[in-house]
C-alpha cells in the first residue's frame, strides 16, 4: 500500500498540532517518523488512523484521497495500528483478543474458538510470530503483548502497519526481535510506518527518515547519518548523547540487601535470594529483561511490598519491611517504574505534586493545616530549578509531556535530603532532551556523594550510567560486572546464563 | 502537550466547559422535561389538544391552556419556594405580612440546612474514592443518640444544646466507624457494608423507641419524648414568627466553612484527596490507607449524624418510627445532592437549595394546581441525569468543548 499524506494540518483550538505535514510510504519500506514527544507524531498516526479528522490536507491511499470517519473504516482499507498503550483486554486469552470485533461464529452466534485459534496459529506461522493463542494476555510478558497486538493488525489484512512508539517498553532481545519481524513484513510487500525517538532503532531499520519538530516536518535524513546529526535535527539544538561522569571514589555502603525473597500479586517468590549493595557516591546500575523481579525488588526496597525473608539496610538500620512511611523519612527518593500510577497524581496541580511526599514537612504545613504560599514557592523554585516546562505551576500534572511529568517526581525526589536515591526506568519513554537531562540529575546525585541504585531495561543507559552493573534474571543477581563489559556478556547474563568473569 | 493559550471571549468563557454552566444548562432541561410531564398529564391540557382541529380559534386555545398550565406551575413552584413578589411588595410597603412574604425561603432554607450537611458528609468520603451510603443510617444514629441526650439528660441550654449535637455527632461516628473499620481491617467493599448498616439502624431505631427509656411516657407506639426546649435548635425570628429557618442554618454554614478548609487547606483533607484520586499513588507517598478510611468514615459518619440531630432538633422535634423514612430519608438524597454539587462544599449548598426548593415548590404546587409532587422528583432526577451526562447537554446547547478532549480520547488506552 502506498500512503501519502499531502499538507495535513490539525489544530486543536488555536495550537497547531501538525502543520502542513507531507510524507509517502511506499509498499514494503520502512518509514520512520522521528520527533521528541509532543512534536505531533500521535496526532498524526491518529488522523491517518481515523480517529481525528484534518483540518487541510488529504490523506491519499494508493493514489486515492480518502477520508475516514472512524478507526473502523482504516482497518477495513488496510491499516493496522500498534498503539504505543496496548489496545488489549488483559483478562482475555490471545485469541479472544485478536478475533475481538470480527468473531468467527458458530451457530446461534457463539464464538468459535477452534477457528479463532487456528487462524492465529496460520498468521503467526506466515509471519514467524510465535504466540500461545490461549495465554491470557496479562500474563504475557510486554514483548510478548506487543506481537499480539501486531498479529491483530496482519489478521485483519492490514497491508500498512503504523507502530507507535514500539519500543519503548521492550527489552533489548525483545527490540531485536521486533527488528526482525518488521524486515520481514516488510519484504513480504507491507509498508511500516515506525514512530520513535529512538535514534539508534531509527538508524538501524529506516529505509526513509522523516523528521518532525513542533508539528512540522524539518526534513527528511538517511539511516546513514549520524545519531547526534538525527539528534540535533529533532531537538532543535545540539545534543550530547554520551553521559561525561568524573571519577569518583565509592564512600561507605549505603544500601544492603542480603538473602531477599519477596512474592510477586500471584504469591510466587519473584526476588529470589538477592543480594546487593549500593555505595555513596556510586550508582549501581540493575540491568535485566523486564519480569525477572526488578519491580518487586525496588518496590520491597521503597516499603510498599512485604519481605518474604532476607534484609534492607539503610546506613546500617534496618529497614526490611518498614512502611512507605518510614522508607520516605530515612532518606530514599524513589523515582517509581510507572510514574503516572505510583508517582503522581494527575488531577492535582504541579505544586501539590511537588509535595505529595513531604505535605506535613515545614513549611509546607503548619499544625495540620497547608501553607499554599510556601507550597507554590517551592514549586516555583523546583520548576526553575529543574526547568519543568509548564503554564504554571497551578496547571494540572496531567497538562504536562511525559517527560515534564518525570522531571516533577525526579524534581520532589532530589529536592529533600537523601541517603539513596532508587529510580525505575527513569527515562522511559522520554524524548532525547529530557534523557539527556534526568541523566545529568542522576550523576550530580552521584557526584555530591549519594548512592544511586538505578533499574533500566534498557542497555544503553545502563551502559552509560553504573558505575557497576548487576545483571538480575529469574529474581536472582546473575552477575555483576563493570560497565566495559561487552553488550554480548550482559546480554548472556540478561538471559541467565553464567558467565566467568565477574570482575566488579 | 502545551495548553492552547487562547484569548477567551466572554460569550465563550460563559458556554466553555465550566460546570456550573453545565449544570445550570441542565436545570433548563429539567424543566423542559417537566413541562413534557405537565402538557401530558393534565386534562385540561390534552382535552385542548384533542380539539385542535374543531374550530378557528382551537389551535391558540390549545396553546393558550398549554402556557398558561406550564406557566402557573413553574410560577406556584417559584413562589412557594423562594418569594412572591406580590406578597413581597405587600409586605415591603405596609409592614405587615412579612411572615406570608418570608415563608417561602424560609420552608426550602429549613428543608436544605440538614441535607447541606448530610451531602457535605457524603461529598468528603467521594473525595476520598469512599462510597458512603450510609449516610442515612449515620444520621438516624446522629437523631437516636441526640435524642437521647436532648430527652433524658435535663440542663441549662448553653450545655445542653451542644451535648445534644455532640451526642448526635457522635451517634454518626459509632454508625460510620463500624464499616469504616471492617473496610480497613478485612477489606469489606463499604457500598455493601454501608447499605446495609441502614437497615441495622433503622431496626436499632424502633428498638429504641419500644423497648427503652425513650419511648414517651404511656406510649404504645413508636414515638419518643420530645426533646427538652434546651436541646432544641430555636427558630431564628423566634417561635412567634412563624418562620420555621432555625440555627441549624448556622451550623450548616459553620460545617461548610470547615469542610472549605478541610478539603482545601488541611493536610489531612490533602491526604484524603490524594487517595480519592490515586489510591496507588498515595500509598507510595507514605499515605497510611487504613487511616485515612477510618479517619474519612468517622468524619463522613460524624457530619451525618450532625445532620440527623439537626433535622430533629430543629424540625421534627420528637423522634418517631417515620424519621428519615422513605421520602424524608435525607442520607440517601445526599448521595445525589453531593454528585450534583461535584462534591465540592460550594456547590453541595446549592445543589442542596435546588433539591430544597424544588421540594418546597413542588409541594406548594400540588396544592394549588392538582399536578402532583412528583413532578418536583420527575425534575430532580432528569437534572441529575443530565448533570450526569455533559455531552448530551454540551451538544443540545452547543458548548464549546475542550479543545484537548477528544485527543486525550484517541490516543488513551490501557497502561495510561
Amino acid at each position: 500500500m502506498r500512503l501519502e499524506l499531502r499538507g495535513i494540518t490539525k489544530r486543536f483550538g488555536t495550537f497547531t498540532a501538525n502543520h502542513r505535514i507531507d510524507l509517502t510510504v511506499e509498499p514494503g519500506q520502512i518509514h520512520c517518523l522521528l520527533g521528541e514527544n509532543g512534536a505531533g507524531k500521535s496526532t498524526l498516526m491518529n488522523v491517518i488512523f481515523g480517529l481525528l479528522q484534518p483540518d487541510e490536507g488529504d490523506v491519499l491511499i494508493d493514489g486515492v484521497a480518502t477520508r475516514f470517519a472512524n478507526s473502523g473504516e482504516a482497518v477495513r482499507r488496510g491499516i493496522g495500528m500498534v498503539h504505543q498503550h496496548f489496545m488489549l483486554v488483559p483478562v482475555f486469552t490471545v485469541a479472544e483478543n485478536v478475533v475481538l470485533g470480527f468473531e468467527p461464529t458458530k451457530s446461534f452466534d457463539r464464538l468459535d474458538r477452534q477457528r479463532a485459534r487456528e487462524e492465529i496459529r496460520t498468521v503467526s506461522r506466515e509471519f514467524n510470530l510465535e504466540v500461545d493463542p490461549d495465554a491470557i494476555v496479562e500474563e504475557l510478558p510486554v514483548g510478548l503483548q506487543q506481537r499480539v497486538e501486531i498479529l491483530k493488525a496482519l489478521s485483519h489484512d492490514a497491508e500498512l502497519l503504523i507502530l507507535d512508539e514500539p519500543t519503548a517498553v521492550l527489552t533489548p532481545q525483545e527490540i531485536d526481535a521486533l527488528m526482525t519481524i518488521m524486515r520481514s513484513l516488510a519484504a513480504s510487500g507491507k509498508s511500516i510506518l515506525f514512530i520513535t525517538h529512538k535514534l539508534k532503532e531509527v538508524r538501524a531499520i529506516a529505509d526513509v527518515i522523516t523528521v518532525i519538530r513542533q508539528g512540522e516536518v524539518v526534513g527528511t535524513a538517511q539511516a546513514s547519518d549520524s545519531e547526534a546529526e538525527l539528534a540535533s535535527m529533532m531537538v532543535g539544538r545540539d545534543v550530547n548523547l554520551t553521559v561525561d561522569k568524573a571519577v569518583v571514589t565509592p564512600g561507605d555502603e549505603v544500601l544492603v540487601v542480603t538473602d531477599l525473597v519477596v512474592r510477586d500479586d500471584r504469591g510466587l517468590p519473584a526476588v529470589n535470594g538477592v543480594s546487593l549493595s549500593v555505595r555513596a557516591g556510586e550508582i549501581l546500575a540493575l540491568a535485566g529483561v523486564q519480569g525477572n523481579g526488578q519491580t518487586e525488588l525496588v518496590e520491597a526496597i521503597a516499603g510498599m511490598r512485604p519481605v518474604e525473608s532476607g534484609t534492607i539496610t539503610l546506613r546500617g538500620t534496618d529497614i526490611t519491611n518498614h512502611s512507605p512511611r518510614q522508607v520516605l523519612d530515612a532518606g530514599i527518593g524513589h523515582v517509581p517504574e510507572d510514574r503516572q500510577l505510583h508517582g503522581l497524581v494527575l488531577s492535582m496541580s504541579v505544586a501539590d505534586n511537588l509535595v505529595l511526599n513531604t505535605p506535613r514537612r515545614a513549611p509546607f504545613a503548619r499544625r495540620g493545616s497547608r501553607n499554599l504560599a510556601a507550597v507554590n514557592e517551592n514549586a516555583e523554585q523546583l520548576v526553575k530549578r529543574f526547568d519543568i516546562r509548564t503554564t504554571s505551576t497551578r496547571a494540572l500534572v496531567s497538562s504536562l509531556s511525559g517527560g515534564n511529568q518525570q522531571k516533577v517526581i525526579v524534581a520532589r525526589e532530589l529536592s529533600r535530603p537523601l541517603n539513596l536515591f532508587v529510580a525505575s526506568q527513569p527515562t522511559r519513554g522520554l524524548d532525547v532532551g529530557s534523557i539527556e537531562y534526568v541523566h545529568r540529575q542522576i550523576v550530580n546525585q552521584r557526584d555530591e556523594g549519594m548512592g544511586v541504585l538505578i533499574v533500566s531495561s534498557e542497555l544503553d543507559e545502563v551502559l552509560a550510567l553504573g558505575d557497576r552493573i548487576a545483571v538480575i534474571h529469574g529474581g536472582r543477581i546473575s552477575g555483576v560486572v563493570a560497565p566495559s563489559t561487552s553488550r554480548e556478556t550482559i546480554g548472556l547474563l540478561m538471559t541467565g546464563a553464567h558467565v566467568e568473569s565477574t570482575d566488579a | 502537550m502545551p495548553e492552547p493559550t487562547a484569548r477567551r471571549s466572554l460569550w465563550s468563557r460563559v458556554t466553555g466547559q465550566s460546570p456550573f454552566v453545565v449544570t445550570v444548562f441542565a436545570l433548563v432541561l429539567g424543566l423542559v422535561v417537566g413541562a413534557v410531564v405537565i402538557i401530558t398529564t393534565t386534562a385540561p391540557v390534552l382535552d385542548a389538544w384533542r380539539g385542535f382541529f374543531s374550530g378557528w380559534g382551537a389551535p391558540g386555545h390549545a396553546i393558550k391552556v398549554t402556557v398558561d398550565n406550564v406557566g402557573a406551575a413553574y410560577r406556584i413552584m417559584f413562589t412557594g419556594s423562594i418569594l412572591s413578589p406580590s406578597t413581597f411588595w405587600h409586605a415591603l410597603t405596609t409592614g405587615h405580612g412579612w411572615t406570608n412574604a418570608l415563608t417561602p425561603i424560609s420552608e426550602t432554607l429549613t428543608y436544605a440546612t440538614p441535607l447541606t450537611i448530610a451531602s457535605i458528609g457524603v461529598g468528603i468520603a467521594f473525595q476520598t474514592g469512599i462510597f458512603n451510603i450510609g449516610a442515612n443510617g449515620q444520621a438516624m444514629m446522629g437523631g437516636i443518640a441526640g435524642a437521647y441526650v436532648g430527652t433524658l439528660i435535663h440542663l441549662p441550654m448553653v450545655l445542653h444544646l451542644p451535648l445534644t449535637l455532640l451526642a448526635g455527632i457522635a451517634g454518626g461516628v459509632v454508625a460510620g466507624s463500624v464499616p469504616g473499620l471492617l473496610k480497613a481491617y478485612t477489606g469489606a467493599h463499604e457500598v455493601i457494608v454501608t447499605l446495609m448498616f441502614n437497615y441495622v439502624v433503622s431496626a436499632f431505631l424502633l428498638y429504641a423507641l419500644l423497648s427503652t427509656a425513650l419511648q414517651a411516657p404511656g406510649q404504645q407506639n413508636d414515638i419518643a419524648r420530645t426533646l427538652d426546649p434546651s436541646a432544641q435548635l430555636a427558630p431564628i425570628f423566634g417561635t412567634a414568627s412563624g418562620l420555621r429557618v432555625n440555627y441549624g442554618l448556622v451550623i450548616a454554614a459553620l460545617v461548610v466553612v470547615f469542610a472549605w478548609w478541610f478539603l482545601e487547606r488541611s493536610s489531612l483533607g490533602f491526604d484524603f484527596r490524594v487517595t480519592g484520586a490515586n489510591p496507588q499513588a498515595a500509598r507510595a507517598s507514605g499515605i497510611n490507607a487504613k487511616v485515612v478510611i477510618i479517619l474519612v468514615f468517622a468524619i463522613s459518619g460524624g457530619l451525618a449524624g450532625l445532620a440527623g440531630i439537626t433535622e430533629l432538633g430543629g424540625f421534627y422535634k420528637t423522634l418517631d418510627g417515620g424519621f428519615l423514612v422513605g421520602n424524608a430519608g435525607i442520607g440517601f438524597t445526599a448521595i445525589t445532592v453531593s454528585l450534583l454539587g461535584r462534591n465540592k462544599p460550594v456547590g453541595i449548598v446549592w445543589a442542596s437549595l435546588l433539591f430544597a426548593a424544588l421540594g418546597v415548590g413542588g409541594r406548594a404546587m400540588q396544592a394549588a394546581t392538582g399536578i402532583p409532587l412528583d413532578l418536583a422528583t420527575v425534575i430532580q432526577s432528569a437534572v441529575v441525569l443530565f448533570v450526569a451526562t455533559p455531552v448530551l447537554v454540551k451538544e443540545i446547547f452547543r458548548l464549546r468543548t475542550t479543545p484537548t478532549s477528544s485527543m486525550q480520547l484517541a490516543t488513551k488506552g490501557w497502561g495510561s
